[in-house]
């Protein structure tokens, strides 16, 4: 995350230095370093998929019911799949060099269009999940923590328990039991009404509708991973001197807490939002399936089944590139949170 | 399962043409509406001319029409008109159905039939590049008729029962001087069906609307068409349910679910309009291995099998026993005069015992490893209760849990297992997808082929003889002979056959009216709403 401090810079870093500020250069040095990483994860992966029994092919035609022995052997050959291992990644990557994610045989389409497509629904679902769990997360973590031990905090300790306990599939499936096929009042899945042809705000209002149990599936684990490490977190520095320090020069309970005790306990939390935002890409492959959601985590689980090689390493490469950004990020945000920390 | 598949009714009778919207019906029918149906898994691409699969036909077949289709009564005609063949049986002509355009407005002739045959049928098409190995060319004798010409004799019965799925004329002008595989019209097709292709969303649905120029008079009575893909089993009953899908086809909820939203009178549930659609539940020998190479031991594990108690637990009730590998829905070609083989466990101890196999201190005679095929509930719980059965006549068998590219691998191209389990799909004749289990000398890594290492001359000869005899009877005959040989030495167990079950919301009105719904054109169906 935080890189230490290289000695001896040479006179070129120096020119660098007075001709741009700090940050990018920051930013620059992070970039490089990130290429010969994504390369290793892509060369990795696409290793790691080949070792996995058999190709797009044989899941084509177990999908179809069977086919003959010519019209497996062409598709291989339309395929670029009959030659060998080294040559079929030295295409792909000599391809991807030039930001050409290659063709999906399963979706017969380019790999760029198919990711573009799922990309709005998970980030939509993922932002609205881990917004809505961070702010409530942190909130409830923050008041059961001021009033440790007492009943207000057991009870939302419980019920962070629960939530993590809770499988996000059994969630899912009840919330759709109660709430679509008993009351009716919410839609089984999709990201909209099909055939319901709805514009503008009736457009926003049917979206939102689809989303709010995928959402409140998702974020209520994600809640009480916040709750769990918002509470400890905040118990700890309460307990620290310059705390003591600032009750006894009279600050009020709630400046304490605003100013004092919540910039400090929320960096390990802003790590677990790091983190947990380099996953954005991956989605959630049990909520986007049974909801139906069409994202990247429902994509990319069907790549694997599939073998959908370009489809699945686009994913991976995506998410490699999220997580490179996330990172850098997360670093710049410690740095406002805590002015100790510096960017070199 | 219904019994109205009659013998193949060559000669046109202009049956059901005009389908069931001539017949009395109770309620007046009521036009427009979108029907939703649930699809469980997304469709690489929407050509059937490419692709032959059921998958691809649930969606497609509202939006291009064969030349023929089937029906309860025979086969219907379609795209075609009649058919005929020569005395030689080297060349079939076709009458193709004047006055349809294609849903761009261009005129359906004879062009389009040739072209796909020789471009699509012949050289891409799975099971049908088999199927028409022996086609030389097609003829257009006018623009409406076609003449299609064999190099070998090609039986018209056999032609005709393959129409259904693998003779879907494209229209020739979108897709000649083109990549034909990779036309941007594979995933967006033009027809001549009763609905017109409008969107393909990836991941959500595919919607088709009424085509108003259709060539039935006064069809669909649909407006729209939606198909949503929902890979989750319990969603989709949940979708069911809250009204949001009318119809789920192909098992597309679980046993589970089937059994409760059979009690539920808002919906329908069974096995009609699947009569032409019948797969078996198999076990498949690897006859490398000198142990399931004896007869007696094959013979011995089939009475190990309590079929019934199979049926039961697993297909719950909607199933059937198999007689072979012709299931009842081949018609003439069918027959039960076959040996069975009863439950009895002390029976099938026995017959270990004197092939040799005698159950050791642990009770065990011998171990097998065991891949079964992921197609589904039936094919693992199948597996499962193969496992424990064999275990109660002293054989061990560890089960090697797979994906479909690892089946299919491990089984058809690697022979890296002693017994499997799948599917064996049968394609309205044995000459299409089924005598390819038993014909010896298929090239390693061909699914749903004979890959057990199994030879027998005989066999290999009638599969041939009757694959090019013009004789109806004949034909039948071999295929009759071929079967009782396989029950009498079990080259593979065809134990169970069961066509697929749909539930579907009783809004749907003339829903499973044909052999081959769910693949069949729907110009017919309304909805009560």
């Amino acid at each position: 995350m935080v890189l230490p401090v290289t000695g001896g810079a040479d006179n070129e870093s120096c020119l660098m230095r007075l001709l741009l500020p700090p940050i990018v250069i920051y930013a620059l040095r992070r970039l490089l370093q990130a290429v010969p990483v994504i390369i290793l994860i892509m060369i990795g992966t696409f290793l790691l998929l080949k070792l996995a029994p058999g190709d797009t092919v044989d899941a084509l035609v177990g999908d179809m019911g069977g086919a003959d022995a010519e019209f497996i052997a062409r598709l291989r050959q339309e395929y670029g799949l009959d030659q060998p291992i080294y040559v079929q990644l030295w295409v792909y990557m000599t391809k991807l060099a030039t930001f050409d994610f290659g063709w999906s045989f399963v979706y017969e389409q380019p790999v760029s269009t198919v990711l573009w497509d799922r990309l709005g629904t998970t980030l939509l679902l993922m932002a609205t999940s881990l917004s809505l769990a961070f702010s409530i997360g942190i909130a409830l973590g923050a008041i059961a923590a001021r009033r440790a031990y007492s009943l207000t905090d057991n009870v939302i300790s419980t019920l962070g328990l629960v939530f993590y306990a809770t499988p996000s599939f059994f969630l899912s499936l009840m919330m759709m039991l109660l709430f679509s096929v008993k009351l009716g009042w919410l839609p089984v899945g999709g990201i909209k009404t099909i055939a319901g042809f709805y514009t503008g705000w009736d457009h926003v209002w049917d979206v939102a509708l689809h989303l709010v149990m995928p959402t409140a599936a998702l974020s209520l684990i994600y809640l009480s991973f916040y709750l769990r490490l918002m509470r400890a977190s905040v118990m700890e520095v309460a307990e620290l001197d310059y705390v003591r320090t600032a009750r006894a020069k009279g600050a009020s309970e709630t400046r304490l807490m605003v100013h004092h005790i919540m910039r400090n306990a929320l960096l390990p939390v802003i790590t677990l939002l790091g983190l947990q935002f380099s996953t954005v890409l991956g989605g959630s492959v049990v909520v986007e399936t049974i909801f139906t959601l069409p994202g990247l985590g429902s994509l990319a689980y069907q790549s694997v089944v599939q073998r959908d090689m370009n489809t699945l390493m686009g994913i991976i490469f995506l998410c490699s590139i999220i997580v490179v950004v996330v990172n850098f990020l997360t670093d710049l945000l410690y740095a406002r949170l805590d002015s100790r920390i510096e960017l070199t | 399962m219904k019994t109205g598949l009659k013998s193949f009714t060559l000669a046109l009778a202009g049956i059901a043409a005009v389908g069931a919207g001539g017949t009395a019906q109770a309620q007046e029918v009521k036009k427009g509406g979108t029907a939703i149906v649930h699809m469980i898994s997304e469709q690489r691409t929407l050509n059937p001319a490419l692709r032959a699969s059921t998958g691809v036909y649930n969606i497609t077949g509202k939006i291009v029409e064969p030349l023929i289709d089937r029906g309860y009564e025979g086969y219907e005609p379609v795209l075609a008109t009649e058919w005929s063949s020569s005395d030689d049986g080297l060349a079939i002509t076709v009458k193709l159905r004047e006055g349809v355009r294609w849903h761009d407005g261009e005129a359906f002739a004879c062009d389009d039939v040739a072209f796909t045959a020789m471009e699509m049928w012949k050289p891409l098409l799975n099971y049908s590049s088999a199927l028409q190995a022996n086609l030389e060319s097609v003829d257009c004798t006018d623009d409406h008729t076609a003449v299609f010409n064999y190099s070998k004799p090609m039986p018209l019965s056999l032609f005709v029962a393959a129409m259904p799925d693998l003779g879907h004329p494209m229209p020739k002008h979108l897709y000649e001087g083109t990549d034909i595989l990779k036309n941007e019209y594979n995933t967006a097709p033009v027809g001549t069906g009763p609905f017109k292709f409008v969107e393909y969303e990836r991941g959500q649905y595919v919607m088709a609307v009424k085509n108003e120029d259709y060539w039935r008079e006064g069809f669909p009575y649909l407006d729209r068409i939606v198909w949503r893909f929902i890979k989750d089993k319990s969603a989709a009953a949940a979708a069911l349910e809250a009204g949001e899908v009318h119809e789920s086809g192909f098992n597309g909820v679980s046993m589970a679910d089937v059994v409760r939203l059979s009690k539920d009178d808002r919906f329908d549930v069974g096995t009609e309009g699947y009569e032409n659609n019948v797969a078996h539940s198999t076990v498949e020998f690897n006859h490398r291995n000198p142990i399931l190479a004896d007869v007696k031991v094959r013979q011995a594990m089939h009475h190990g099998l309590n079929i019934d108690y199979g049926i039961e637990t697993v297909m719950r009730g909607f199933a059937a026993p198999g007689r072979g590998p012709v299931p009842k829905a081949g018609g003439v070609n069918y027959t039960d005069d076959v040996t069975v083989y009863d439950y009895d466990v002390e029976k099938a101890k026995a017959m270990l015992d004197e092939a040799g196999y005698p159950a050791g201190d642990d009770g065990i005679r011998f171990k097998l490893r065991h891949r079964p095929a992921p197609w589904g509930e039936y094919t693992q719980l199948w597996g499962e209760y193969f496992a424990q059965a064999m275990k109660e006549i002293g054989i061990d068998v560890e089960i090697q849990t797979n994906d479909a590219p690892g089946f299919l691998n491990g089984v058809y191209r690697d022979h890296d297992f002693d017994t499997a389990n799948g599917w064996h799909q049968f394609r309205s004749d044995p000459a299409v997808s089924t005598m390819v289990w038993l014909r010896s000398g298929q090239p390693a890594g061909t699914p749903w082929t004979n890959q057990f290492g199994w030879k027998n001359e005989e066999i290999d000869q009638l599969i041939d003889d009757a694959a090019s005899e013009l004789d109806v009877d004949k034909r039948a005959a071999m295929y009759h002979e071929i079967q009782r040989q396989n029950q009498e030495i079990l080259p593979v167990i065809f134990a169970i056959e069961h066509p697929f079950i749909s539930v579907t919301s009783k809004k749907l009105m003339n829903h499973h009216n044909t052999p081959r719904w769910n693949s069949s054109s729907w110009y017919d169906l309304w909805l009560d709403e």
